[in-house]
């Protein structure tokens, strides 16, 4: 029933015609800082589909922010280090690929949105020039196809006005609006593959349904695959296919979304489960996760999260845990995973 | 005569909007807090409740004497705060305190943990002499869940969550009666979150405090409050009971609110009832005329426009500033 | 959460965070200030090192020149006018004879004690109005600014030729004096740099949270700003006091050479490299000694302010 961390297996994911759209597979990177070497991933595969949601959830320093921007190529290096892995796009190494290569496929492959929408757009040119830009340069078109397309785009995600919108600056946009404006502008270049890095913690909550509605609508209609990396366990649970959950640089559980709310298969996804305060629940005390995650520079030797375990056993304290396939495209790397399905 | 500590009647709060470099001039105001006025029961937590630029924050400083307020009264125990002056309001420091929001901005950097706990203590000395604040700050680390052996640490070297452990315990050192918290969990992950809500949860008890607890997750609001109070645009819509509030809301701001948040359970993702709020919250520099909710909501009609709802109870037992307030419920 | 049993839990909770505790104890050291974190990452830096110990040189060289050389700086020998570097004067005589070796020693004196008295009264001038006008705002920080704006829009060495020409021409002044009018004219016309680093520094430190934390405990205004706000808004001033020190002992040399700043019979760098002008063709070691050692002190201090900011750069770490 154990399968080694480069054998991820999805069974239960729909059959695929060739390669898989993208594909991480086994791995590593460290930060080499002054205090010491971080190890920021330590064998993360994960594999998406076309028009899938994969939600790769986890606390802040997890890694999850990090896997995404070392698919995108714009992982900071150095301080970062790729020290293993690979990650395949429709087959194809890009770990190995050249700067050329790696440029064609940001963008028009993969492309990605951010969190701060405000920093992420340049202040000192018009959001419609941003779009025509990559328009211009990485398509080829006209000044004139490109100023419509860039409307197009922006009446896409439902910017009221667009003809008008186009000719502003990011300061004059309020916040959600911006964050529709970086998305029109990731579809530019019509990519197979869009990276959400916590597109709407940054966003108040009736702007965050609107937001996480129009994702959800383009992904469908435009038939992408879409990573959505968050904190948010209410946001991943209203729009995840599957959820991989990060801890410590490591994917602790990997499954379908209704199985993992329904019985989670690792004792750190159940304990923030329980730690969650809920609209529909009002109840007396939290359960909490004691204690603190691990400092990179020093994971817990065996399983990283046996010292906040309250399951914690002899062998979690020497060995690390393999990925145990619990069900077809279900994976949790806990030694007493099955226990903790089959169990009370 | 009534049990409330706090009571607050129309407070408003407006910031001078002001252009130009040497004479500046005003050409505006931000209607922070635009009559606003409720009241807090001993011992109880009142949720507050809006989103970004609904003026939750400036009510909180208002309440701390932190800014000076526009008009209107705040009393606590029968007395104004908004009129007391030197020796009254430092004693009044003793009794109102606040927990901020960021943790890493909160402490300062260049202060050990027991200085920055003691400083309330050399800022009132006349609460514990001398010699006896060291075994304070001790204590006061102990009952946040520290170790007090940690005194001499600096706060960079502390994680997120025990930072605002450290806020909790320099808030809590003069012993006061209320402690007004302002986004104490929003920037803490989940599982540290739920550790300092369930500690501030464990000191209301052990210290019969009162919370005025401002939070722009509903979840958190719901888990800790006692009654909730839901602010749009510098004006209170909705106030009432936890229950009232989540399961019988009447403002169609709360039920969009509500229904926006996302739950953390798949098996409702079909079935839930959704309100799809259009555009974003209007400049409170120029709000709306009557109702400032109108421009979003789905019920307006031309009396909106005109006349402004009063917060009075209208239907379901619990005050709301909807001409057309109806009970729905929006949470599963 | 009336449950009693929730209550002791949080007081047994210290436990759990041993974790956190041993985070720290990782690094080693236990409790690690800004400053001694600094410390620690300058020790690191060859820059630094490299710095620190010219400008140690230097300093010991100012406080006992004697330790470098037994010959009178003030004593000279005409006949052995403009003689070059040699056995028994390394760096040779200069135009009146002096021992170039023995001048060079004894004059850092003067240029280290011009240097370090002028940053201090220039940090200490700007920094108290730039903390006032940070802290206050409002028209006093109007006021103080536009003052700073005139003192700022004055060309450093023509300012400093009207102050000093002005006060030097009531006949004979004794050497202290001069120090002190150098170090004045240095400092009136330097102050506003510190003054709008440390305004903007003191207004980044005062919108922090802990400020508003202090007030909300009833703090005073001067615990807010001597205990919130100066040692969180120290840390820029002191690079640029570092630098200061540097580029004030080449102003101090500027100023000497013009013929305003000292002269003999103190003994500086600025005076000697004023004493070769006329002799620079004949006896150009004359010139190459004082300036050698006058540029690297200057570099030195540059170097450390640079070591010092990346030390203090939060960002960075």
């Amino acid at each position: 029933m154990t399968t080694t961390q480069s054998e991820v297996d999805f069974e239960g994911t729909a059959p695929v015609p060739g390669a898989p759209l993208l594909e991480v597979d086994n791995l590593f990177v460290e930060f080499r800082t002054r205090d010491g070497v971080a190890k920021v991933l330590n064998g993360v595969s994960y594999r998406v589909e076309p028009g899938e949601t994969l939600a790769v959830l986890g606390e802040s320093g997890s890694g999850k922010s990090v896997t995404a921007q070392t698919v995108m190529g714009i992982l900071d290096m150095p301080p970062g280090v790729i020290t293993g892995g690979e990650i395949r796009f429709h087959g194809e190494n890009l770990l190995k690929a050249s700067p050329k290569r790696r440029r064609e496929v940001r963008g028009s492959g993969i492309a990605m949105i951010f969190q701060d929408a405000l920093s992420a757009l340049n202040p000192v040119f018009t959001v419609g020039f941003q779009i025509e830009e990559q328009l211009r340069l990485r398509k080829g078109m006209s000044r004139r196809d490109a100023r419509k397309r860039a409307v197009e785009l922006l009446e896409q995600v439902k910017i009221p006005n667009a003809k008008g919108r186009v000719r502003q600056y990011p300061h004059e946009f309020s916040g959600g609006m911006r964050q529709r404006a970086m998305i029109a502008m990731s579809l530019a270049l019509d990519p197979e593959m869009l990276i959400a890095d916590e597109p709407t913690t940054a966003l108040d909550v009736t702007v965050q349904a609107q937001i996480m509605d129009l994702l959800k609508d383009i992904q469908v209609e435009r038939n992408m695959g879409l990573i959505l990396i968050t904190h948010d366990l209410g946001v991943v649970a209203e729009v995840a296919d599957r959820i991989a959950v990060m801890y410590a640089g490591r994917i602790v559980e990997q499954s379908h979304a209704r199985d993992l709310y329904r019985k989670p298969g690792h004792p750190y996804t159940q304990g923030l489960l329980d730690s969650l305060p809920r609209l529909d629940l009002k109840g007396t005390e939290l359960t909490t996760i004691k204690g603190l995650p691990p400092s990179l520079l020093n994971i817990p030797k065996g399983c990283p999260f046996n010292p906040r375990c309250p399951r914690v056993q002899d062998i979690c304290k020497t060995e690390v845990p393999p990925q145990h396939r619990l069900a077809p495209g279900r994976l949790s790397a806990c030694h007493f995973a099955e226990e903790l399905i089959s169990g009370d | 005569m009534t049990d409330n500590i706090i009571e607050v009647r129309d407070l408003v709060k407006h910031f001078p909007v002001r252009v130009g470099v040497l004479f500046k001039r005003t050409v505006g105001h931000v209607r922070a807090v635009d009559g606003v006025s409720f009241d807090l029961k001993r011992g109880e937590t009142l949720g507050v409740v809006g989103e970004s630029g609904c003026g939750k924050s400036t009510l909180a400083q208002v309440l701390m004497r932190l800014e000076p307020p526009t008009s209107g009264t705040a009393t606590f125990e029968g007395r104004d705060i908004l009129k007391m002056k030197g020796g009254e309001l430092r004693k009044l420091r003793r009794d109102i305190q606040i927990v901020l929001q960021d943790p890493y901005t909160s402490l300062n950097p260049r202060m050990t943990v027991g200085d920055i706990i003691g400083e309330p203590f050399e800022i009132h000395p006349e609460v514990a002499p001398k010699a006896s604040r060291a075994k304070k700050v001790r204590e006061l680390l102990d009952v946040v869940g520290l170790n007090p052996e940690h005194i001499n640490r600096y706060p960079h070297q502390f994680s997120g969550g025990q930072r605002q452990r450290i806020g909790i315990a320099r808030a809590l050192a003069l012993r006061p009666k209320v402690i007004v918290c302002d986004e104490p969990v929003s920037a803490l992950d989940v599982s540290i979150q739920a550790q300092v809500m369930n500690l501030l949860g464990d000191l209301q008890t052990e210290f019969g405090l009162s919370y005025v607890f401002i939070a722009h997750d509903l979840s958190v609001v719901r888990h800790l409050s006692d009654r909730v109070a839901v602010m749009y645009l510098g004006k209170m819509v909705e106030v009432g009971t936890e229950e009232e509030i989540y399961e019988h809301p009447t403002h169609p701001y709360t039920q969009a609110l509500l229904s926006a948040v996302p739950v953390p359970d798949p098996e409702l993702r079909d079935h839930r009832q959704v309100i799809r709020l259009e555009g974003d919250v209007p400049s409170p520099v120029d709000p709306p005329s009557g109702c400032r909710f109108r421009t979003r909501c789905w019920k307006a009609q031309d009396i909106c426009a005109t006349e402004e709802p009063k917060l009075v109870t209208r239907v379901a037992n619990h005050p709301s500033a909807c001409h057309f307030a109806e009970e729905k419920s929006v949470v599963p | 959460m009336t449950d009693p049993s929730t209550a002791s839990a949080v007081t047994t909770a210290p436990e759990e965070f041993v974790t956190a505790a041993e985070h720290a104890e990782v690094k080693g050291n236990k409790p690690r200030s800004l400053a001694s974190d600094a410390w620690h990452d300058l020790r690191r830096r060859p820059l630094f090192l490299v710095s620190a110990a010219l400008i140690l040189l230097v300093l010991l060289m100012s406080f006992w020149p004697s330790l470098f050389t037994s010959v009178d700086p003030n004593y000279a020998e005409l006949s052995k006018s403009r003689e070059g570097p040699s056995g028994a004067a390394w760096f040779g005589y200069d135009n009146q004879g002096y021992d170039l070796f023995s001048r060079t020693i004894y004059g850092s004196r003067a240029s280290i004690i011009v240097g370090v008295a002028a940053t201090l009264l220039t940090v200490l001038i700007g920094s108290t109005f730039g903390l006032l006008a940070g802290y206050y705002g409002g028209w006093l920080d109007g006021l103080m600014s536009r003052i700073a704006d005139v003192f700022f829009g004055l060309p450093f060495v023509l300012g400093a030729i009207v102050i000093l020409s002005s006060f030097r021409s009531s006949g004979d002044t004794s050497p202290t004096q001069i120090i002190l009018l150098v170090v004045l004219s240095i400092s009136i016309l330097s102050w506003p740099v510190c003054m709008r680093i440390m305004r903007s520094a003191a207004i980044a430190a005062k919108q922090q949270d802990y400020v508003k934390a202090a007030r909300a405990l009833g703090a005073s205004t001067s615990r807010i700003i001597l205990r919130h706000m100066l040692p969180n808004a120290v840390a820029p001033v002191l690079v640029y006091a570092t630098i200061a020190l540097g580029a004030f002992i080449g102003a101090e040399a500027t100023l000497s050479f013009l013929g305003i700043g000292l002269r003999a019979p103190v003994v500086s760098w600025g005076v000697m490299i004023s004493d070769s002008r006329d002799v620079i063709r004949v006896a150009p070691h004359s010139l190459l000694f004082p300036a050698a050692f006058l540029t690297a002190t200057v570099l030195a201090f540059v170097m450390l302010g640079d070591a010092v900011r990346e030390a203090l750069d939060p960002k960075a770490r």
